[in-house]
């Protein structure tokens, strides 16, 4: 498979809200993906830190989501939208340690309010839209 | 300093991993809040953690994590074990608790990946 055979590309992908018996399965296939379009290691890093964020966000707080890699030899473009309980204040929770995670997702290792300024800090455009009882959106771009 | 000499180091068990005592390690990551590891750690680097479920794994494949060392004597769960066979990432455990193994890896030369965080992260 060579670049110019898979580039655009586009897929998206299911994740299962409320559980994290599959947290991690969808960035490990956009790192493979990436990884076989022989993006750097640092694109493909930052790509999937991103992407395993947004995964485990939706893991935590949503009752489902998806996640959509789109890919152009410029860019990668990651979009994630939930159905979940959405964010109140959003300024709020970009502040790190800033965090409404249940013992549940603590238990896990995770719920410690760096989720989101951690998404910012790895991508080079980061967007943030959200609906209490709705959802939330999230873009994250990363130019290769 | 080889993967090796850190098990040596720290008379760990290796439960993932034989055939990949001969990798060359420099640094280490600490912590038991993967919010953090992901924050903080470097590619390349140790793992030191004392929690043993699968997103430990998880978080390991997304930052390119050399090796995992469990800390404190805690048992992975078969579910880490197997996912970090898939993965392909070494999974090590020791008895010794967090502070004692950084201590005894950094008194053999490894260092942390980053020694201190900035005073305001950097966000651009």
């Amino acid at each position: 498979m060579t670049f110019h055979e898979t580039v655009p590309y586009e897929n998206s992908f299911l994740v299962e809200g409320k559980t994290f018996e599959n947290a991690g399965h969808v960035s490990r296939q956009v790192k493979t993906l990436l990884q076989k379009m022989k993006f750097s290691k640092e694109v493909v890093r930052r790509a999937a830190i991103v992407t395993y964020e947004a995964e485990i966000n939706i893991c935590s707080y949503a009752e489902r989501g998806k996640i959509v890699l789109r890919v152009t030899p410029k860019q990668i473009n990651i979009e994630a939208t939930d159905e979940g309980q959405g964010i109140a204040d959003i300024e709020l929770a970009m502040e790190e340690g800033y965090s409404t995670a249940t013992p549940k997702i603590v238990h896990m290792g995770f719920g410690a309010g760096m989720g989101l300024s951690n998404i910012k800090r790895f991508s080079d455009e980061f967007h943030i839209t959200s609906e209490v009882g709705k959802g939330t959106h999230l873009e994250m771009v990363i130019r290769t | 300093m080889k993967l090796r000499e850190v098990k040596e180091i720290l008379e760990a068990e290796v439960f993932v991993g034989h055939d990949q005592l001969d990798m060359e390690v420099k640094t280490a990551f600490g912590a038991d809040l993967m919010s953090d590891v992901l924050a903080f750690a470097k590619a390349g680097s140790l793992l030191l953690t004392g929690l043993t479920n699968p997103q430990v794994v998880r978080t390991s494949d997304v930052l390119d994590i050399a090796a995992i060392i469990i800390v404190r004597g805690k048992r992975p769960l078969i579910e880490t074990i197997l996912l970090a066979e898939e993965l392909k990432i070494p999974l090590l455990g020791t008895r010794y608790i967090l502070f004692e193994t950084a201590g005894r890896l950094y008194a053999h030369g490894i260092v942390g990946c980053l020694e201190r965080v900035a005073e305001k992260r950097d966000f651009s």
